[in-house]
């Protein structure tokens, strides 16, 4: 149908356009019409691109850029951040076991240093307690030769009067110590 | 044309392969005369491509986005890669052209897609119009490479690695291929669109005989394909050529 209507306008003017030996684009005509709607366009366009589209998308653009990069840096700032507090964190940790570690050693040194006291002293009062203890035995030791030689004595004594005799005491005793030695 | 008569005998199979590029006033009757100011078919399909261009880029990126929605995003990949050609072809220099040249190219690109819109009117198809995006780009490079090296720029005819006997020669040659810089520039692209919407206008016309339809149909199809490509390749062509003279203009030396 738009070939019939086109056909007809054609043949409406077909003696105008004979002109043209069927090649529009030779119609000289016509070239001024669109020479001048062509530099009109050109006009706009270049300077709609010019003044507003190309600035725009350049800021946008550059815009963008500096996003993902300040992003990116923020990022590794973030990512440094973590590194340091894990290298923080595991200070602290190394601080803390080698503070225990000397806490540990300390309570054991001065559970030792106590103990030595303790024992030290415990040895010395066993001595004390040995010597005094050694010292009673003596005097009991040599309370029991005393009254032993009282008791060999006295009984050497009544043996001898029993037997009707009656005993210097002087030679009753040399005889009995001489006894109670050998 | 003798397909009127033609098209009058058999009433089904026409040929108007070149009608789709008529220009012609939008109000009013159809034979009225196109003045330069007057409204055309030309002036709407480039006011879409305007359109186009603002609401992808303008208003695609109004939020200004950290994280892109997908329109802001599209226009950022279009920035971006229009950007990275500027500076890996033409130099670190030719970054102040960017906004030049990211016109030359969004221009080229969304006429190109707009006028592969069954219907439409494909401006790029006009060597009118590549003409002047080429003559543009000409003397833009050509006086940029003037105020740039002075006469340091004839530099660029004179090939000093070539032998001294051979450099007048060269620089014939140079001069010659420098001056068809334009032409080629524009018809690479207004032939290329043009061909295209005309090979496609062909098979259409083939359509309506019913045994051939079939074919056709899937020609249509396979060319329109074909033409999405071409419609993107040429713009980028076309841009990727103007950094190319650039980088001529502002480091002449060879």
């Amino acid at each position: 149908m738009a070939t019939e209507t086109e056909n007809a306008a054609d043949a409406a003017h077909g003696a105008a356009e004979a002109g043209g030996a069927g090649m529009p684009q030779l119609d000289f005509s016509t070239f001024g019409n669109q020479i001048f709607w062509l530099v009109v366009t050109l006009v706009v366009i270049h300077f709609v691109l010019s003044k507003i589209a190309l600035p725009r998308i350049a800021g946008v653009l550059s815009e963008r850029q500096g996003t993902i990069t300040s992003d990116l840096a923020a990022a590794e700032e973030l990512k440094q951040k973590a590194v340091d507090a894990e290298e923080a964190y595991k200070k602290a940790l190394a601080d803390a076991r080698a503070e225990a570690q000397k806490i540990v050693a300390d309570a054991k040194a001065d559970i030792q240093a106590d103990l030595d006291a303790a024992q030290a002293k415990a040895d010395a009062e066993i001595a004390a307690k040995t010597a005094e203890s050694e010292k009673a035995i003596a005097e009991i030791r040599d309370g029991a030769i005393e009254s032993t030689k009282e008791v060999a004595k006295d009984t050497a004594k009544e043996i001898v009067a029993a037997m009707g005799f009656s005993a210097d005491a002087r030679s009753v005793t040399s005889a009995v110590n001489a006894r109670m030695k050998g | 044309m003798a397909t009127e008569a033609h098209g009058e005998e058999t009433g089904g199979l026409e040929f108007h392969p070149l009608d789709q590029f008529i220009v012609k006033p939008l109000f009013g009757e159809a034979g009225d005369p196109v003045a330069w100011y007057t409204i055309t078919n030309v002036t709407l399909w480039m006011a879409l491509a305007v359109i186009a261009i603002v609401a992808l880029f303008v208003f695609g990126s109004r939020g200004r986005a950290l994280v892109p929605t997908r329109t802001q995003s599209i226009g950022e990949i279009l920035y971006g890669f229009t950007y990275k050609m500027v500076e890996d072809v033409a130099g670190k220099d030719a970054v102040k052209f960017f906004p030049y040249i990211m016109t030359l190219f969004m221009f080229i690109l969304f006429a190109n897609y707009l006028g592969l819109l069954p219907m439409s009117f494909a401006t790029t198809s006009h060597i009118a119009v590549t003409a002047v995006l080429a003559l543009g780009v000409f003397l833009t490079v050509t006086i940029v490479g003037f105020v740039k090296n002075g006469a340091g720029f004839l530099g660029l005819f004179w090939v000093s690695s070539a032998p001294l006997a051979l450099r007048p020669i060269l620089a014939i040659i140079e001069l010659i291929s420098y001056f068809v810089r334009p032409v080629s520039h524009s018809i690479r692209l207004g032939g290329n669109i043009m061909a295209g919407h005309a090979v496609m206008k062909v098979f259409a016309g083939f359509a309506a005989v019913a045994a051939i339809s079939p074919f056709a149909v899937l020609s249509i199809t396979a060319i329109y394909g074909l033409e999405m490509l071409v419609a993107g390749v040429q713009a980028y062509v076309f841009a990727i050529l103007t950094c190319v003279y650039l980088k001529d203009a502002l480091h002449p030396s060879h």
